[in-house]
């Protein structure tokens, strides 16, 4: 389904500040893969999402999705196979735009966009629905502006809007760290039933151990813009934040040591 | 008394210019608050704007066809500092400022067309001889001649447009690039190309009132647009500050940049009769469109620190 073939990126080349963040990275993820991406500060979980996103050019590789080449798709072409969360909450949505607005742009996701009205009514029903679905009180707040919404409640509102449009690969970059435990909780649920009831491959990099081996069916750990260990199946059901970190030192010769790797609350 | 009447009796003259700079504070807004662009090629594509409509009305053309045509060169300047900015990687103010420089040269040839030296700095128009759309000439009339009627129709029409244009899902956008790139992109929208849209729909409407404006006062000249930018920049704001709390739908908001132009004609009017010399205006412009934007600023600040003072009195007490 998705294919990464020996990329890697080369931040600010040449210059005392270059910095190699992705290094010769090669992954392959099944149709229906829930992989999550754990790694230390800098290990390139980030820049591998915003790579196969289309953030920036790759220096070398490819990446495929389908069997189709992307290397050479903009951003906003590759964004209509690819729903995204990021970290921040107000990277998500427009603040400025109202709920039901920033729900009818993703809709409209991949499609052509006319001289049609930005959104009709049968869609604005169909967004009540989808929201009360959410448990959050925001189908009585169709017309609010996103930015007037909590981290949580924007998180939630952004994975709505990346599955609205079934995308082929969802993306979650740290969506939870910016919230407090509890909001957090309630918006990895959201995801799990999300990424379920579609049936979505999906990348999921989290900085919490312990989030990183309850979800998903595969585990991959990065270091220094490599992948440094991919587990999965039943060795991913029993596995615990001791064998992780062991194996972790195992794998890239040095001890995990950093500040924000949360070994689990 | 005698400063009542000489204010009276300029009010229509500060209305009507105030109208036809409504317009331009319409493009202005598109950009600066819809687009989140500073775009400084208004002060070049209203001049622009001018030069092109006077040029072919007295070629014989119809002056609504004319205008017509100016918004067209207006869309064409847009559209260059549009590819400065994203496909050249031009930060937007300083794209705006190439094309602005680069119109200087434009405008004296579009004046200048036909004539032996090919550049000409002022085209002049005459009512007499023209049927022009609006002159000032009658603005003090009670009759059909009156610009002030067409004007407000016109706004009307336009800012209806407007309203329908940025409610479609082009416009929708459009809006979502200016809210929030990240995001637009994420959502499959080209925030290049909504980019440029936006920019050749500002300096459009901003050439539709370069050429009214050469029509109201009778001529085209290269310097019209001068600080055209600051003009429109106190008119949204004005028209923000007064009526944000109560304007809160689109086309409403648009309304406020044209009242906005007119509120500031008429304090100009106000502040030229209590002695105010002409020559002083642009420099109070500025400084009243500087205050305004750091008023804003202020504030924040303003609430930082007491917020900081209050948690510091907590502390205290608690560690008392």
């Amino acid at each position: 389904m998705l294919e990464l073939r020996h990329v890697s990126k080369t931040f600010h080349p040449g210059t005392v500040n270059a910095k190699t963040a992705l290094h010769d990275l090669s992954l392959t993820l099944n149709d229906g893969d829930f992989v999550t991406v754990i790694g230390g500060n800098g290990a390139g979980k980030s820049t591998m999402l915003n790579a196969i996103a289309g953030t920036f050019p790759i220096d070398t590789g490819a990446i495929l999705i389908d069997g189709k080449n992307i290397t050479g798709l903009p951003e906003h072409k590759r964004a209509s196979f690819i729903g995204r969360v990021f970290q921040d909450p107000m990277v998500g949505t427009a603040g400025s735009m109202g709920i039901e607005e920033n729900l009818a742009l993703a809709a409209r996701r991949g499609k052509h966009r006319g001289l049609r009205w930005g959104i009709s009514k049968i869609e604005r029903e169909d967004y009540r629905a989808l929201l009360a679905s959410l448990g959050l009180g925001l189908e009585n707040r169709l017309s609010t502006r996103a930015g007037l919404l909590s981290g949580g409640q924007r998180q939630a509102l952004t994975l709505l809007m990346a599955a609205l449009v079934q995308p082929k690969l969802l993306l979650l970059d740290e969506h939870t760290a910016a919230l407090d435990p509890k909001t957090a909780e309630k918006v990895l649920e959201l995801s799990d039933s999300i990424v379920s009831e579609n049936h979505l491959t999906t990348l999921m990099v989290t900085h919490n151990m312990r989030d990183a081996i309850a979800h998903g069916n595969r585990l991959i750990m990065m270091s220094e813009g490599e992948i440094v260990l991919d587990i999965s199946g039943e060795e991913k059901k029993r596995l615990t934040v001791e064998d992780l970190l062991e194996r972790f030192s195992a794998a890239a010769g040095t001890e995990l040591s950093n500040d924000r790797i949360l070994l689990g609350a | 008394m005698e400063f009542l009447q000489s204010l009276l009796n300029a009010l229509p003259g500060a209305v009507g210019q105030g109208l036809i700079w409504g317009i331009m504070a319409i493009g202005v807004y598109i950009t600066y608050r819809v687009l989140d662009v500073a775009d400084l090629t208004v002060d070049g594509s209203l001049a622009t704007g001018g030069a092109t409509c006077v040029l072919l009305t007295l070629g014989g053309m119809n002056v609504y066809l004319a205008m017509l045509c100016a918004v067209l060169a207006g869309m064409l300047a847009g559209l260059v500092t549009g590819l400065f900015h994203t496909r050249c990687g031009i930060p937007a103010i300083l794209a705006g400022i190439l094309t602005q420089l680069a119109l200087y040269s434009i405008n004296l040839r579009i004046m200048g067309w036909g004539t032996s030296a090919g550049t000409q700095a002022t085209l002049a128009i005459r009512v007499d001889n023209f049927d022009l759309a609006v002159s000032s000439r009658y603005i003090r009339e009670l009759s059909l001649n009156n610009p002030i009627p067409l004007l407000l129709l016109a706004i009307a029409l336009l800012i209806g447009l407007l309203y329908w244009f940025f409610g479609t899902e082009i416009g929708c956008a459009i809006r979502a690039t200016g809210a929030n790139r990240n995001m637009a992109r994420a959502q499959g929208i080209n925030t290049g190309r909504n980019t440029v849209l936006g920019l050749m729909i500002s300096n459009g409407l901003v050439a539709l009132s370069g050429a009214l404006l050469a029509q109201y006062q009778g001529s085209s000249t290269i310097d019209m647009g001068r600080g055209a930018i600051v003009i429109g920049l106190a008119a949204v704001i004005i028209g923000e500050v007064i009526f944000s709390k109560l304007f809160r739908n689109f086309a409403l908001k648009l309304l406020a940049c044209v009242i906005g132009s007119i509120i500031y004609y008429v304090v100009i009017q106000i502040v030229l009769r209590l002695g105010l010399d002409t020559n002083d205006l642009k420099l109070f412009t500025a400084l009243i469109v500087a205050i305004f934007l750091a008023i804003p600023y202020w504030k924040g600040q303003l609430s930082v620190r007491s917020k900081s003072r209050v948690n510091q009195a907590k502390e205290e007490k608690n560690n008392a």
